[in-house]
């Protein structure tokens, strides 16, 4: 199909058409929603072909490299076109409300470009059928990050936040190409499905898959690489939504679950997995609980979230993890683009100045309120379903056999049910806080936003209403997500266990009633107060940040201040030294040439006056 | 006549001319000392001419050119020294530092030092 290659390449074109006009605002918006609006289009038009004609690979060339040659291949099947189409709604939506949601900022040209150019990286990413090629899209995809990150690069949190993301992700990806070095060595090919066709249970394939997993930590902000996300919130809200909630971030988990039938010959790597799908959920969930940027308790919480995604691919529930990535990518954006409408009014995205918007931004709360019972998982949302899903997968796998050790799959669902609990309590708080309550001076003069900020926050509840009903077609999603090639078994579909989801109910009951009652007894107050003296140990995301700061950022720093002093004082040194000592070396016959002729001509005499002795003493001897 | 009595006298003129040169500090001084080392040679060749008896007297011909070179010199020395005189106000040879090497090098450490 060349509508593939074209589904990359016209954002790609857009970007750079978009830079080009920059200087013209209007020109350089309607590049960039055209390009986006069109990239939409044939992302659907390609996923009707799919699903209608069934899956294709196609090889466009060739790269020699001396070694395994790259394949620049591409791949469109049921998972592709769902997640490019999920990609470019909301790089659509995102598109759309900047248009209004980034009217004041003077380098609107360069932000839109790199937005487009981020779009056909993620792209590029999705319908890649070769690892090197997947890898080209994913590190675009991270530089565009850092650099939309350090968007307003005058604030100094902007600027180390964007280094911070790009060094971190870095760090992951450096295992992640060791780990594409591994596979291809194992299987002569670069290609996925080749991958997909040839892969046979061995040590060597779970080592380059576990390396390969480095990366997905790092691109999914997973523990332990997880510190750059909550410090991304720098960056202007709609790229939030974009990149750091909805698809850059899913990038990871689209990687294992495009690798999936690789990932299930290998109980240990799925064990790694699961492990630390297991450890972020509950941490993140823990300490979105006390952050009191609104923006930052979304970013733990999209943490959080991808790591249900990551258990869910780890006990089996391809489906299922699927299934939440889909959701949440609905609900997070549509959050996200929440509270951007609320800091374009209010002009902060602190919890703490905010409070009673219910009333003077009705819309925004409509809105906010379904992202939020979306993220708690209340029916009838898309979040309940694709959440309960992925419990029932663990569920399935802990009690039945599953892909992975039990002790694991036990790990992920009880981590899973946990993270429930909190999950609710947070959500409720950030909703008690933002929406509900008195209201605030500032909050009194805040309104609902510009007609393109409403059409992408209607764009996207649309789906996180509806994504709910796939939940009730398990054989369609089965369809839909269908990988097709190189695939040993067809998937599961998505199955909701009665007795999961009734004790997740349960649970996201008792936590989403306790901050309430906490809110209540403190009179409106923040219910994190009662955390007592945990509260900063959470708001801080567990001393991370210090711990890294301590255990590596300083001594790097150290390390390389010794070696600056290194260069500057000792090799320079030499440099510096040899000229002044020349120089000084200089200074002495130079004494002689102090131009008194007369002392030249003394000199001259005396010269000839040795040489005449010696001379006369030369004959008579 | 002995030979030593001119020759010892030349020496002497000459000395006193190689002196002047060097330790008088007034320039119209150092072109008198010149002559006189001039002067000195002059005896010098005069004398051995007739020491020898030359048939040519090539010594006291070759005393008369520099005479005449020495009355040219003179004339174009001098003449440098009154436009020195004019331009720069003195004809001290110990104010006439322009062969100096050391004040250009000063300034060129100094310029590199400001440049760093």
């Amino acid at each position: 199909m060349i509508v593939v290659p074209l589904i990359v390449l016209i954002p790609f074109a857009s970007a750079f058409i978009g830079l080009a006009v920059g200087w013209n605002r209007l020109a350089a918006r309607r590049v960039a929603v055209v390009g986006a609006g069109t990239a939409l289009g044939l992302a659907v038009y390609a996923a009707v072909a799919v699903w209608a004609g069934g899956p294709s690979v196609e090889i466009w060339g060739t790269v020699p490299t001396g070694w395994i040659p790259i394949t620049v291949a591409t791949r469109a099947d049921g998972l592709g076109v769902t997640v490019g189409v999920m990609v470019t709604v909301v790089a659509f939506a995102v598109q759309v409300y900047s248009t209004a949601y980034m009217r004041p900022e003077p380098r609107y040209g360069s932000y839109a470009a790199l937005v487009s150019l981020f779009t056909s990286a993620m792209l590029l990413v999705v319908f890649a059928d070769d690892l090197v090629v997947l890898l080209v899209g994913w590190e675009v995809m991270g530089i565009c990050s850092a650099l939309l990150i350090g968007q307003h690069w005058e604030r100094p949190e902007a600027r180390a936040a964007a280094v911070k993301a790009f060094v971190v992700t870095r760090l992951g990806d450096v295992g992640m190409l060791a780990g594409i070095l591994v596979l291809a060595d194992l299987t002569g090919s670069f290609q996925i499905s080749a991958l997909q066709e040839s892969a046979v249970a061995s040590t060597t394939l779970t080592v380059g898959l576990v390396l390969l997993l480095c990366g997905v930590v790092g691109k999914s902000a997973q523990v332990p690489l997880h510190v750059w996300l909550p410090d991304a919130m720098a960056g202007p809200t709609p790229v939030s939504a974009l990149i750091h909630a909805a698809t850059m971030v899913a990038a990871g988990v689209f990687l294992v679950a495009r690798l999936d039938s690789v990932f299930l010959l290998s109980p240990g790597a799925l064990a790694v997995l699961a492990v630390v799908a297991a450890t972020t959920m509950v941490l993140a969930a823990l300490a979105a609980l006390a952050q009191d940027d609104y923006k930052r308790v979304l970013a733990w919480s999209t943490s959080s979230q991808l790591a249900y995604m990551l258990g869910a691919l780890a006990v089996g529930g391809y489906t299922a993890g699927l299934l939440h990535l889909l959701s949440h990518a609905a609900f997070k954006a549509l959050l996200f683009l929440g509270a951007g409408v609320v800091a374009h009014a209010i002009g902060t995205t602190m919890l703490s100045g905010m409070g009673g918007l219910r009333r003077s931004m009705p819309l925004t709360y409509l809105m906010s309120t379904l992202g939020l019972a979306a993220l708690m998982g209340l029916p009838p949302l898309g979040g309940f379903f694709s959440k309960e899903s992925v419990l029932a997968a663990a569920e399935e796998a802990a009690l039945h056999a599953g892909p992975l050790p039990p002790w694991a799959a036990w790990l992920v669902l009880l981590a899973g049910l946990f993270t429930v609990l909190v999950t609710a309590a947070y959500a409720t708080r950030a909703w008690l806080l933002a929406f509900r309550g008195p209201t605030r001076s500032v909050s009194a003069t805040a309104h609902d936003p510009p007609p393109p900020m409403r059409f992408a926050l209607v764009m996207l509840a649309v789906p996180t209403v509806l994504l709910a009903a796939l939940a009730f077609m398990p054989s369609v999603v089965v369809a839909m997500l269908n990988p097709g090639i190189g695939v040993l078994a067809e998937p599961a579909g998505p199955s909701i266990s009665a007795g999961t989801a009734a004790l997740s109910l349960a649970l996201v009951g008792v936590g989403a009633l306790s901050a309430l009652a906490e809110w209540q007894r403190l009179g409106g107050r923040d219910p994190a107060v009662s955390l007592g003296p945990v509260g900063p140990l959470l708001a801080d995301g567990f001393g991370v940040d210090r711990l890294y700061e301590a255990a590596i950022v300083r001594p790097v720093t150290a390390l390389s201040r010794l070696v600056v002093a290194g260069d500057r004082d000792v090799v320079h040194a030499y440099v510096r030294g040899t000229g002044s000592a020349v120089r000084a070396l200089g200074r002495v016959p130079q004494a002689a040439q102090a131009g008194r002729v007369q002392s030249y001509v003394t000199a001259g005499l005396a010269f000839v006056v040795v040489l005449a002795l010696a001379g006369a003493g030369a004959a008579w001897w | 006549m002995r030979l030593a009595f001119p020759l010892v006298a030349s020496a002497l003129l000459f000395s006193l001319g190689v002196f002047g040169v060097l330790a008088r500090r007034n320039a119209v001084l150092v072109l008198m000392s010149v002559e006189l080392m001039l002067n000195g040679v002059n005896i010098n060749l005069v004398a051995f001419d007739a020491w020898w008896a030359d048939a040519l007297h090539a010594g006291q011909v070759l005393t008369l050119f520099v005479i005449t070179i020495a009355a040219a010199e003179v004339g174009v020395g001098l003449a440098i020294v009154l436009l020195v005189f004019r331009n720069r106000g003195t004809s001290d040879l110990d104010d006439l530092g322009l062969l100096d090497e050391r004040t250009e090098s000063v300034a060129e450490s100094a310029e590199s030092e400001a440049a760093r």
